[in-house]
Parts: structure tokens; C-alpha cells; sequence
């Protein structure tokens, strides 16, 4: 097919027919939700996390309205502490970090000039974990069972069960299931920027908003897993006992603190960055000229993510660490001033050289960026120690908080939501509405939040249900009352615009004559994303590049047509963007809510100590993800290459490190190996807090015979995976079969050695933290050695199945480069467990 | 660029890669400067009086941001064209990711500045 044929009108619109078929949404009332198209997963996303908000909003405001004089009695201690609890929670797990993700799984491909993500059906399943997950939590306040420990949930007070409630279980279980949910967004995205950019856009071309996203989905591999790891070990606390916290018996409640806050202080930038990358988008688009800077704005979201990770002690100021200790987290939380600092200059600074249409997404921009800077300043106090013990739990940490969230995310994501509300719906917002309710929420949220600076000056201290009259703090309390219910107001009006824009016009085609990709869709929806995938030569390709939108739309650039009925998109190389191969996107399909539901079933059973219950949803589970990978992955096609226009043939199969697959393998067991790391840190951290650690009594156990000898079938399983892969590209198939059925012996051997060191010794793990984390530690490796033999079981069958071939080897591929991970895993432990009692 | 004369630095490939390796010494440097006073002050339950080992630490990892800066420096001038480098063009690519490498590296020296300072002023575990 060469360009020429393009001028034909009918062959156009019998491609455009072909395209439309094949991407079209099913249909009905049932079969509209197996829906995995980007355009129809991320608007339910975005929808359901902005419901939450509006859900935590309220909790806020009974809070509020309980604060709004002394001694109030509106609400009692417990309700207060499941309110603020929730609130909490809810706006960080359900509101967002989510909505950043469903927001970038609506534009990332419309930003990339791509028909959909790499793998759709993972994002229709995050979705449905995350729906199910959120009801879960939230709806645990109605029935007065709702987590009350802090949305931090410090141990003793929360794993003691006699202390805290099934509130604890909820949050731990429903919010773990919403971290799966995040780490495959975090999967789907990288992929997605690194490997589905249009041909021609190197790094340097990126849009700055995937830059953005490329950087957050890192920081969340990193960040999530810590917090999965102490949630493991906090359920092993409560639901069976075993002491990780408990002080009396060898544990430690700082290392929850330290799980916790390695998480939880880089998932401030995770809500900040993408909220900041909107601006990235929309300040050009208003400043009419090329974003200034470029590289600076590389350098300040990687060198945030980096050093957001070197500040987490900074929420442990008060809890009597080492100064040195203290001192050094300090000065990352400076440090980390700079960065931010880049980028907010780099806006000014675009601004400034460009002729400013106002308007009212820039000036949600503008208005956010202020109130931001004010949280930055009160940011940069608390990071001086000393500062931070004198202001430590008071309502000043509330304020700057608050500050920073609300001019960081919520502002911005409000100036998102009426600069792409016409992209995701053809029409416009109301200006009028749009900045009335402007000014209410920057008005109310200063006088809310600036008046809790004060407050907790005057020693109102976080998280108390009243407070009495003679600290005469009542009136900046009313205030603050006051300033909430402006803030309400503002996001009523907002909501009201939203009700009102199916009775709108469409507008037209790129309202904000904008020049990024994203723009190019149609206001009357195409589900295809776009008409032909182009060849892109500049940032701002709809002001640069000659009549691009025209090719675009008459097809004239790559993959204009699905001649063999299938939905499909180009990968390509990850530094230069060239072509790499055609790959065939998941279709409609129940699997993945199905594997949600059963997902599900393993969370919400657990927190009722249905365990029986709960482990049938485990098999389901597993179940579920053999048969939806066995159906939908690793197809091999029915041609080797197909033509995507202009010459280009590209193959419809690639394995290894060119394909999406692969990344997706390594980037989860990225994921997988800092949960471990923190399992580990457990490990190390009770030897640096304890004298005897291990004990002397235990310190036999779990010998050293049984952990090297996991380690060594461990060793085989790795090297017999890895010598089947390399038989098979050898078309020794039969060699190759037989080394893959080895691996599975060797895996399910070092499932039983590795439990047999802890087991034969005979260690208890509710007496003390030593056996209780030598047992994690074994567990964990062992479940990794039962996943191997697993995969090398769906290796062994795609093989003999005809569905794996010498040539056609993805799977095997990526079942090595989760064997590498394991041997890694398995060393780590074998040494730890068996090698450190005899040093230490 | 291509002429057959190029330095060892020029022969060098630019990757993602190389972008994340001075915050990535920084990090390095920070974990051990913190674990280094955690366990010497754990342990041993005295702070070093001359911690040599953290002198070293900090010298190495500043030597290895400031090359890294420095290689990022020249790629970034090699076949110099007037600005904006925005075109989809190979050099360009190199000249953006030499460019925020520099940047990073300009910001990773300060930041390991900022986590050797503490030890200057303090001189105990208290």
C-alpha cells in the first residue's frame, strides 16, 4: 500500500468501516462492562474515583462541623476516629493515586498516538480491584466498622485485636487489593510510554505529560511494595499472631513506621507529579509557545523521584532516632526543594515568554501553583528538625499538608478536568461556572487550612474529636468550619457544570487549538483512538508538522486499516521510537472482572477468617490467570509480518526484551523484589534495634543444611529454565521439554526444603520476631519456588499444546526472566536465614 | 562526530540508562551515610570520632557524579548546531539526555553535599 492509494476516498472509507468494526464497544446492558478499551475503562476510572473524592469530601465536612465550636458533641470519639481514618484513606488509596492512573489510561494513548495501551484487559482488571476494593473500605463506615487507627495505622494500638476492631483487618486487606491494582496501572503505564510511542518519537520528542507518567510508575514499583510487605507482616500480627510489632516479645512498632513511611512520603510526589504534569500539557497550550526548558523538566521529575525516596525519617522526626540519623534526612527534605522549585520556574518562565490566552483550566494552573508554594514554605520548616518537634502532630502539620494536596493535586486535576473534558466528551465546560467555582475553592481553602497554621501553633494538636474553650482556638476553628463549606460549595458548582454538559453542543475539534497529539481525536467518538498511527518529527506536531491532522485522518500515515479484523497497535524501539513489530490488543472479555471478583474473594474473606473460603478464591485465581494468559497472550499469528503502509513490513511476533511482554515480566518482579527487600530489611532492622537478635535460646534454628540445599534446587530450577530456553531457540524442543520438567521437579523440591529448615527446628512463630520473620522469609521464598514450577508447568503445556515453538518463544522467555528473579530471591534468603545467626 | 577521531567519552552510548546514574549514586551514598550511623550508633552505641570510611564514601561518590556531569558535558556539545535542539534527529536525542543528565548530576552533587554536612556539625548518636 503506498500513500497514493490513500487518495482514494472509498478504499478510505472501507479501511474506516474495517476500524470501526473491529474496535467497536459490545453492546447491551451486561456485555457493555467487558468492555477493555482505554477510552471506555478509563472514564469508569475516573468517574468512580471522583465519586470517593466526593464520598471523603463529606466525611471531611461532618469532621469540620464537629470542630466548628468547643466541646461539640455532634459525633462521638469512635465515629470521629473512623471519620478521619477515612478521609484519609479514601483520598489517598481510592482518590488519588487511582484517578492519576485512570486519567493516564485515557490520554496516554491518545498522547502517543497509539490505539489503545499495551495490555487493556490488565487495566480493565485494575479497575475492577479497584472498584471492588474501594466499596469494600468505604462502605465499612455504614455498618460502624471502619478502620479507626490513623490512615497511618501504627502499630501496637492497631494490631492489638483487643485494641482495634475488623476496621484494621478492612484496611489492610482492601487496601492491599487496591495496591495490586496500582502496581499493574504502574505496569500497563511503563510499557506504555517506554514501548507504544508513534515511529519517530525519540525521548527527546516525548510529550512531557508521558515523561511525567514514565516517572511516577517507577516511583510506584518502588514505593507500593514496602507497604505490601508491612501489610503482610500486619496481617501475620493480627490474624495469626506472630509478634513483628509487639515490643514484649523481640518486635519493633518502628519498623511498621518505617514500611509505612517508605511508601508513604515518595506517594506524596506519586499525586504530585502527575497533577504537575497537566500543567506540563496545558501551560504551553496557553502560552502559545513550546514548553521552555525541556530538559529541565526531565531533570526536576526524575531528580524529585529519586530524592522523594530519602525522606521518609522525616515523618519519624519525633520518634527519637539518632540526630545524625535525623540530620541526613533533613537535608533531603531541603534537597528535595530544589527540584520542585525547576519546575514551577520553568512554568513561570514559559508564561512569561508567551502570549497568554486566559483562560479558566490556566487559571485553576495559576491559582494551584500559589497555593502550593505556600505548603513548599511550611514544607521546608517541618523539614528543619527541630522545628518539626515543636509543630510535630499539631494542626500546623495539617495545614502544610493540606496545602501541598490541595495545590498540588486536587487544583490541578480540576484544571485537567476543564481543559480535557472537551477531548473525553466533545464539549465544553462552563467558564462562568468554571471560575466561580475558582474562586470559592481558593478562597475557602485559605481561609479553611491558612487558619490551621495558628491553630496548631497554639497547640491544637491532629486527630482530637474537641477541644476545650480556654485555649481560645474556637474562632480559627469557625473559621476553618467556614472555609470547608466554601470549598464544598465550589466543588457543588463543579459538579453541577458536569450534570449540565450532556444538554451542551459539541465543541469544536481541538477547542484550545492545541498542538499536542491527544488533540487529534474527534469530538464525535471514534473508539479506534486514531485513524492512522503517524510519523512524528517534532513536540508540537499539530503546530509544526505540515497538514499533519489531515494524514492523520485520511489515513496517510501507519496502520491505517485491520484488514484481518483484529484490534492492534505498533511497538516500537524504546530509546529512537523505531518500528518494531505489530501487536494484536486484548479484546472484550469477563476475564479479567472475573479474575478481579475471585482476587477479591481472597482479601474480603481473609478479613472475616473465612480461610478455607479464601484459599478456593486463591485457586480460583491462579485458575483464572492461567486460562486468560493461555487464551490471550503469546498467539502466534497467522502470517509472520504484516505492511503498516509506506513499505513497512513489521513482524506480528517478537520475544524478549523488544516485546511488551518481557517489560511487564521484568518490571512486576521489579516490583515483586522490593516487597521482598522490605521483608528483608525487617530481618536486619530487628538485628540493629536488638542486642540478642537472634536469640541465643533460637539461635539454632533454621540451620544451615536446609537453606543451602533450597538454595541449590532453587539454582537448578533457574539454570534448567534458562538452558530449555536456549535448547529451544536451538529447535531442540525435545532437550528443551525435558529441562523445563527438571526445573518444575526442582522448584517443587525447594518448596520443601525451604520450609523444612524453620519447620525442623522446630520454631515457633508467636513466641518472638526472630522465628516469626526466619518463617516469612521462607514462606515468601517458597511461594516464589511454587509460582515457578507454575510457570514452568504452562511452559511445559504451551510446548506440547503446539503454542510455544523455536521460533515462537515469548513464553519461555519470560518465564526466565522470573526464574532469575527467584534464584536472586532465594540466594538472598538462603544466606540471610542460614549464613547471618553465624555471624552476627 | 563520525570522523573516526572521536574521544573515549564521544564513543560512549547514551541510554535511559546513563540519565539515572547520578541520583543514583546519591542514593547509594545516602543509604550507606544512614546506615553507616545507624549501625555504628546501634552497635557500636558511639558515633566513629573519625569516620574515614564516610570521608571516602562521600569523595567516591562525588568523583563519580562529577565525571558522569562531565562526560554528560561534552556529549552534550559535541556537533554543535544553533539552539533549540527540538528535532527528531539522533544528535538531538544524544544532546537531551546529555543535557538532563548534566542537570541531574549538577543536582545529585549538591544533594550528596547537603547529606555530608550533618557530620561536619554533629558528633554524636544522642
Amino acid at each position: 500500500m503506498s500513500l497514493h492509494d490513500q487518495d482514494d476516498p472509498a478504499l478510505r472509507a472501507a479501511q474506516e468501516e474495517r476500524l470501526r468494526a473491529v474496535w467497536e464497544p459490545p453492546k447491551g446492558l451486561f456485555l457493555r462492562w467487558t468492555d477493555t478499551n482505554n477510552n471506555a475503562v478509563g472514564v469508569w476510572y475516573v468517574l468512580t474515583a471522583f465519586v470517593f473524592m466526593l464520598f471523603a469530601g463529606v466525611l471531611a465536612l461532618v469532621m469540620r462541623t464537629q470542630l466548628a465550636v468547643p466541646e461539640n458533641d455532634l459525633v462521638d470519639p469512635g465515629t470521629f476516629n473512623q471519620l478521619f481514618t477515612l478521609h484519609g484513606s479514601v483520598m489517598m488509596f481510592l482518590f488519588a493515586v487511582p484517578m492519576f492512573e485512570a486519567v493516564s489510561i485515557i490520554l496516554l494513548p491518545q498522547l502517543l498516538g497509539a490505539r489503545d495501551l499495551p495490555f487493556p484487559r490488565l487495566s480493565a482488571f485494575g479497575y475492577w480491584s479497584f472498584l471492588i476494593g474501594g466499596v469494600f473500605v468505604s462502605g465499612s463506615i455504614f455498618f460502624d466498622v471502619a478502620p479507626d487507627g490513623g490512615w497511618f495505622m501504627y502499630p501496637p494500638l492497631t494490631t492489638r485485636t483487643d485494641l482495634s476492631g475488623l476496621g484494621a483487618d478492612i484496611w489492610m486487606l482492601g487496601l492491599s487489593f487496591i495496591e495490586v491494582s496500582s502496581v499493574a496501572a504502574a505496569v500497563e503505564l511503563i510499557v506504555g510510554v517506554l514501548k507504544c510511542r508513534p515511529p519517530g518519537m525519540r525521548l527527546n520528542l516525548m510529550p512531557m505529560y508521558a515523561w511525567y507518567i514514565l516517572v511516577v510508575a517507577v516511583m510506584i514499583l518502588f514505593a507500593f511494595p514496602p507497604l505490601i510487605a508491612g501489610d503482610v507482616l500486619f496481617e501475620m500480627e493480627r490474624l495469626l499472631d506472630w509478634p513483628f510489632f509487639d515490643a514484649s516479645r523481640g518486635g519493633d512498632p518502628l519498623l511498621w513506621q518505617h514500611l509505612f513511611w517508605i511508601f508513604g512520603h515518595p506517594e506524596v510526589y506519586i499525586v504530585f507529579l502527575p497533577s504537575i504534569a497537566l500543567f506540563a500539557m496545558l501551560v504551553p497550550t496557553f502560552a502559545r509557545r513550546h514548553l521552555l526548558g525541556y530538559p529541565w523538566i526531565v531533570l526536576a521529575a526524575v531528580g524529585t523521584a529519586f530524592l522523594s525516596f530519602g525522606l521518609w525519617v522525616h515523618h519519624m522526626f519525633a520518634t527519637g532516632l539518632p540526630k545524625i540519623s535525623l540530620a541526613f534526612f533533613s537535608a533531603a527534605s531541603e534537597a528535595v526543594a530544589i527540584p520542585t522549585a525547576v519546575q514551577i520556574f520553568v512554568f513561570i518562565a514559559t508564561l512569561w515568554a508567551g502570549r497568554v490566552v486566559w483562560s479558566t483550566p490556566l487559571l485553576y494552573a495559576t491559582g494551584s501553583l500559589a497555593i502550593f508554594v505556600i505548603g513548599g514554605l511550611t514544607g521546608v520548616m517541618v523539614a528543619v528538625a527541630p522545628f518539626d518537634w515543636q509543630a510535630h502532630d499539631t494542626y500546623f502539620i495539617v495545614a502544610h499538608l493540606h496545602y501541598v494536596l490541595i495545590g498540588g493535586t486536587l487544583m490541578p486535576l480540576f484544571a485537567g478536568l476543564y481543559y480535557y473534558w472537551p477531548l473525553i466528551t466533545g464539549k465544553k465546560l462552563s467558564d462562568q461556572l468554571g471560575r466561580t467555582a475558582f474562586w470559592l475553592i481558593f478562597v475557602g481553602a485559605n481561609l479553611c487550612f491558612f487558619p490551621m497554621h495558628l491553630s496548631g501553633l497554639e497547640g491544637m494538636p491532629r486527630r482530637v474529636f474537641t477541644y476545650p474553650e480556654a485555649m481560645g482556638i474556637g474562632g480559627l476553628n469557625m473559621a476553618s468550619t467556614i472555609g470547608s463549606y466554601v470549598i464544598a460549595l465550589g466543588v457543588a458548582i463543579i459538579v453541577i457544570d458536569l450534570c449540565l454538559s450532556p444538554r451542551r453542543a459539541k465543541a469544536a475539534r481541538n477547542p484550545w487549538q492545541a498542538g499536542t497529539l491527544e488533540w487529534l481525536a474527534h469530538p464525535q467518538d471514534e473508539s479506534w483512538g486514531i485513524r492512522s498511527i503517524p510519523l512524528i518529527e517534532s513536540r508540537y506536531p499539530i503546530w509544526d508538522q505540515e497538514d499533519f491532522v489531515r494524514k492523520v485522518d485520511e489515513g496517510r500515515f501507519f496502520l491505517p486499516d485491520a484488514e484481518e479484523g483484529r484490534r492492534e497497535t505498533i511497538i516500537t524501539s524504546v530509546l529512537d521510537a523505531r518500528p518494531v513489530s505489530v501487536i494484536r490488543l486484548g479484546e472484550p472479555s469477563w476475564k479479567p472482572m472475573l479474575t478481579a471478583l475471585a482476587l477479591g474473594g481472597v482479601f474480603i474473606l481473609t478479613t472475616y477468617h473465612f480461610y478455607w473460603a479464601a484459599l478456593a478464591c486463591g485457586v480460583l485465581t491462579i485458575a483464572m490467570a492461567v486460562w486468560w494468559l493461555w487464551t490471550g497472550t503469546a498467539e502466534i499469528p497467522e502470517k509472520p509480518c504484516k505492511p503498516i503502509g509506506h513499505g513497512i513490513e513489521l513482524p506480528l511476533y517478537i520475544s524478549g526484551s523488544a516485546s511488551p511482554g518481557w517489560w511487564a515480566m521484568f518490571i512486576t518482579m521489579m516490583a515483586d523484589a522490593t516487597a521482598f527487600s522490605g521483608l528483608v530489611f525487617g530481618y536486619y532492622f530487628f538485628w540493629t534495634r536488638h542486642e540478642d537478635f537472634p536469640p541465643q535460646a533460637m539461635a539454632d534454628g533454621p540451620g544451615l543444611l536446609w537453606p543451602m540445599t533450597a538454595l541449590a534446587l532453587a539454582l537448578v530450577s533457574w539454570l534448567g529454565t534458562i538452558a530449555a530456553r536456549e535448547m529451544n531457540a536451538g529447535e531442540r524442543v525435545g532437550l528443551a521439554r525435558l529441562l523445563v520438567a527438571l526445573g518444575i521437579v526442582a522448584s517443587l523440591a525447594a518448596v520443601v526444603a525451604g520450609l523444612a529448615g524453620p519447620w525442623l527446628s522446630g520454631m515457633d512463630p508467636t513466641l518472638h520476631s526472630y522465628p516469626a520473620i526466619v518463617w516469612t522469609l521462607a514462606i515468601w521464598t517458597a511461594a516464589h519456588a511454587g509460582v515457578a514450577a507454575i510457570m514452568q508447568g504452562y511452559v511445559l503445556a504451551r510446548s506440547l499444546a503446539g503454542r510455544m515453538t523455536p521460533r515462537h518463544d515469548a513464553d519461555i522467555r519470560n518465564v526466565s526472566v522470573y526464574t532469575h528473579f527467584f534464584a536472586l530471591t532465594a540466594a538472598v534468603t538462603a544466606l540471610t536465614l542460614g549464613l547471618f545467626p553465624l555471624l552476627a | 562526530m563520525k570522523d573516526g577521531h572521536e574521544k573515549w567519552h564521544e564513543r560512549l552510548k547514551v541510554t535511559l540508562w546513563t540519565l539515572i546514574v547520578p541520583p543514583t549514586v546519591w542514593a547509594a551514598h545516602f543509604l550507606f551515610s544512614y546506615l553507616w550511623a545507624a549501625i555504628s550508633c546501634a552497635k557500636a552505641g558511639r558515633f566513629a570520632t573519625f569516620p574515614w570510611l564516610f570521608v571516602i564514601g562521600t569523595v567516591l561518590a562525588l568523583a563519580a557524579i562529577a565525571l558522569s556531569g562531565w562526560i554528560a558535558w561534552h556529549q552534550e556539545r559535541m556537533a554543535q548546531t544553533p539552539p533549540p535542539h527540538e528535532k527528531g534527529t539522533d544528535i538531538d536525542r544524544l544532546r537531551f539526555l546529555a543535557k538532563s543528565t548534566l542537570l541531574l548530576a549538577g543536582l545529585s552533587f549538591v544533594a550528596v553535599l547537603f547529606t555530608a554536612l550533618p557530620v561536619v556539625f554533629l558528633g554524636d548518636c544522642l
